[in-house]
């Protein structure tokens, strides 16, 4: 167990250091970051200052050297468009966005999983049946579109819910946040919606697909042959197995959900960090995207790592794997 | 000529055939598909206006609604937006721009991809490690976040003037660039076993080159489950490319693909246009799901487990 932890977080540092290094490529030979950074009046001794302050001077491996120990700290420069310390930006950003996918996520597990039990249980009933056509257009449908239709539904001709913002949110200094008022609430439920659908779509697939496999193993049959009432079989044997690759596949989807927060952040104009990276790309702010594909791939290399190690310990299987086999 | 007809027999006859003509889903999606590429490749004389000749443009026709509603007009069956172009030609316009970046970043993909898998799988080697561990980054990453980079990186690359111009070519890079891993993974796969086997082993002995090898011998019993993968991936094409539109980062407003038609109308939501973005949406709705049904008709089929 040790030792794979230890391989698993090479592995994980490896990843950063080749990202990393993208982002420097990116920082350093895309766009010019001194006519970025200074006015349009600049005069030559301005540029060659600038030049000298930020280093570029230097060699490339001295800068690359820097690079890597600024952006282990945090610390991504200037950005291009508004002339803040990036840092700062996505500090700022970063709890909409958290906000939005927490509760996708909890929405997309608390709502995927019954239904995708409830469809393995009774395959033929009407339910199941149109869920399983639901889930089928769920997938089709970009999110985008499926986004605009809940604003045309909720927010245009109903005039329910709020299509924009974050309504009203309490600081807390480090942290804003739009759970305790009312209008942060409201205004958190379509895009939680648009962002959970596609993702609770996958999860129902994934759980009955794996619980009708799990059903028709020996293990249960012998179960049933035994006299185990319906309820205890389906609920304590058969969900566990099914719900370990459940897990696996969730994992990789909480990343797949930050990058699928772009685009429901930028149908509700959601101030996160999605709507932030979004207008870099627009603009080329190269500090901004550098910083966000940084960030977005620590958060992805720490969730993947987890849910390798979590993985090996909700399944003996794998640990077994590992020894010498015995017998056949 | 003489074995035309017999060819087209054995084709009618053959079990792919059998298999698509039981399939109901699978003759409606490949109608669809087949009636949307025909209005794509003929849209220009076809659609009933030119949206983008400014003379052909009435501006006391702007935001009619479709012919059925109150106010309609059968000159425009689905409507016109802001600036009376006819939301109908304009999506058969669009649907062009949406197919040709689909169509052109799968060849993309998939040429780089079966070259890739093909290299890495026979020589092996430092050449494969590389592939491989390059492969394992992009897939660790959701495809419309490195299509999304590639895009910004690209864009930041040109000077700001040709931007409009070359937004047909970023995009298709972009995606194509996205989308290799699959393929360059399914033939690596397939080329590692087929290496092994006798008839390539008796090339050898032969002493044909390893370029031959590769491309005469390896190549063609390998291109199976490209197939199948260019199919699915064209669907998630064909969505990037709508996403990245939609983002303000692919098609400009001047030369509209689908994705393009959805964010204009997008603009207008709360003036009570629909049609301008429903009618876009909904012509992308069945393009991918068209796309998509065909592709898991076309994996089933091809699978021998499932025959």
């Amino acid at each position: 167990m040790f030792a794979f932890l230890i391989r698993r977080i090479i592995q994980a540092a490896l990843v950063m250091l080749v990202v990393a290094s993208i982002a420097f490529l990116m920082f350093r030979f895309l766009g010019d970051p001194i006519s970025n950074l200074l006015p349009e009046d600049a005069t030559v001794q301005d540029r060659a200052e600038m030049r000298e302050k930020m280093g570029l001077n230097d060699p490339v491996v001295v800068q690359y050297g820097r690079f890597i120990v600024d952006a282990a700290q945090g610390d991504f420069g200037q950005s291009y468009r508004n002339n803040r310390p990036v840092s700062d930006l996505l500090a700022e950003r970063f709890p909409a966005t958290a906000e939005l996918v927490l509760v996708a996520a909890s929405l997309a597990l608390a709502l995927g999983i019954p239904l995708g039990i409830y469809t393995a249980l009774n395959p033929r009933g009407w339910l199941s049946q149109g869920l399983q056509v639901i889930s089928l257009l769920g997938i089709s449908v970009p999110t985008f579109v499926t986004g605009i239709l809940l604003i045309l539904v909720f927010s245009v001709s109903l005039g329910w819910l709020p299509s924009f913002g974050r309504g009203t949110v309490v600081d807390l200094g480090w942290w804003t946040t739009g759970f305790l008022t009312v209008s942060g609430l409201k205004a958190l439920i379509l895009p939680a919606i648009m962002l959970a659908l596609f993702q609770m779509t996958l999860i129902m697939r994934l759980v009955r697909a794996e619980m009708l496999e799990v059903l028709r193993t020996d293990y249960i049959k012998f179960a049933k042959a035994r006299g185990i009432p319906n309820r205890m079989l389906h609920f304590k044997y058969a969900l566990k197995n099914t719900l370990i690759p459940v897990m696996t596949i969730f994992g990789l989807q909480l990343g797949g959900l930050i990058a699928f927060a772009i685009i429901t952040e930028t149908v509700f104009q959601w101030p996160g960090m999605g709507f932030l990276f979004i207008q870099a790309v627009n603009f080329t702010d190269v500090p901004v995207m550098a910083a966000y594909l940084v960030l977005v791939s620590f958060i992805f290399v720490v969730i993947n790592t987890l849910v390798d190690l979590l993985y090996n310990v909700a399944d003996p299987r794998l640990r077994a794997e590992k020894k010498p086999a015995r017998g056949v | 000529m003489s074995n035309f007809v017999p060819m087209l027999y054995s084709v009618w006859d053959s079990d792919i055939s059998y298999s698509f003509r039981k399939s109901r889903v699978a003759v409606i999606s490949a109608l669809v598909l087949l009636a949307m590429f025909l209005t794509a490749i003929f849209a220009p004389s076809i659609a009933p206006q030119n949206p983008f000749d400014i003379a052909e443009l009435d501006l006391f026709d702007s935001e009619l609604p479709p012919f059925w509603a109150e106010g309609g007009n059968t000159a425009y069956l689905l409507g016109t937006d802001t600036q009376a172009r006819d939301v109908l030609s304009s999506i058969m316009h669009g649907m062009r721009i949406s197919l040709l970046v689909g169509f052109a970043s799968v060849i993309l993909a998939a040429v780089m991809g079966v070259t890739l898998g093909l290299l890495g799988g026979f020589l092996g080697g430092i050449v494969d490690a590389v592939l491989m561990r390059i492969a394992d980054v992009l897939l660790s990453f959701p495809p419309i976040l490195v299509a999304l980079l590639i895009n910004g990186v690209l864009r930041g690359a040109l000077p700001s003037s040709a931007q409009a111009e070359s937004a047909l070519i970023v995009l298709i890079l972009s995606i194509g660039l996205t989308n290799w891993v699959q393929y360059a993974r399914t033939v690596r796969g397939s080329t590692m076993v087929e290496r092994r086997k006798e008839y390539i082993e008796a090339a050898r002995t032969l002493g044909t080159g390893k370029v031959a090898i590769m491309m005469k011998h390896i190549l063609p019993n390998v291109l199976g489950p490209v197939l199948v993968i260019a199919t699915i991936n064209l669907g998630m094409a064909v969505l990037t490319e709508a996403t990245l539109s939609f983002l303000g980062v692919g098609m400009p407003p001047t030369q509209p693909s689908l994705g393009t038609l959805i964010q204009i109308g997008n603009e207008f939501l709360f003036s009570g246009i629909w049609w301008v973005v429903v009618f876009p949406a909904a012509a992308l709705a069945i393009l991918v799901l068209a796309v998509n049904l065909l592709g898991d008709w076309l994996r089933d089929a091809l699978n021998p487990k499932l025959r």
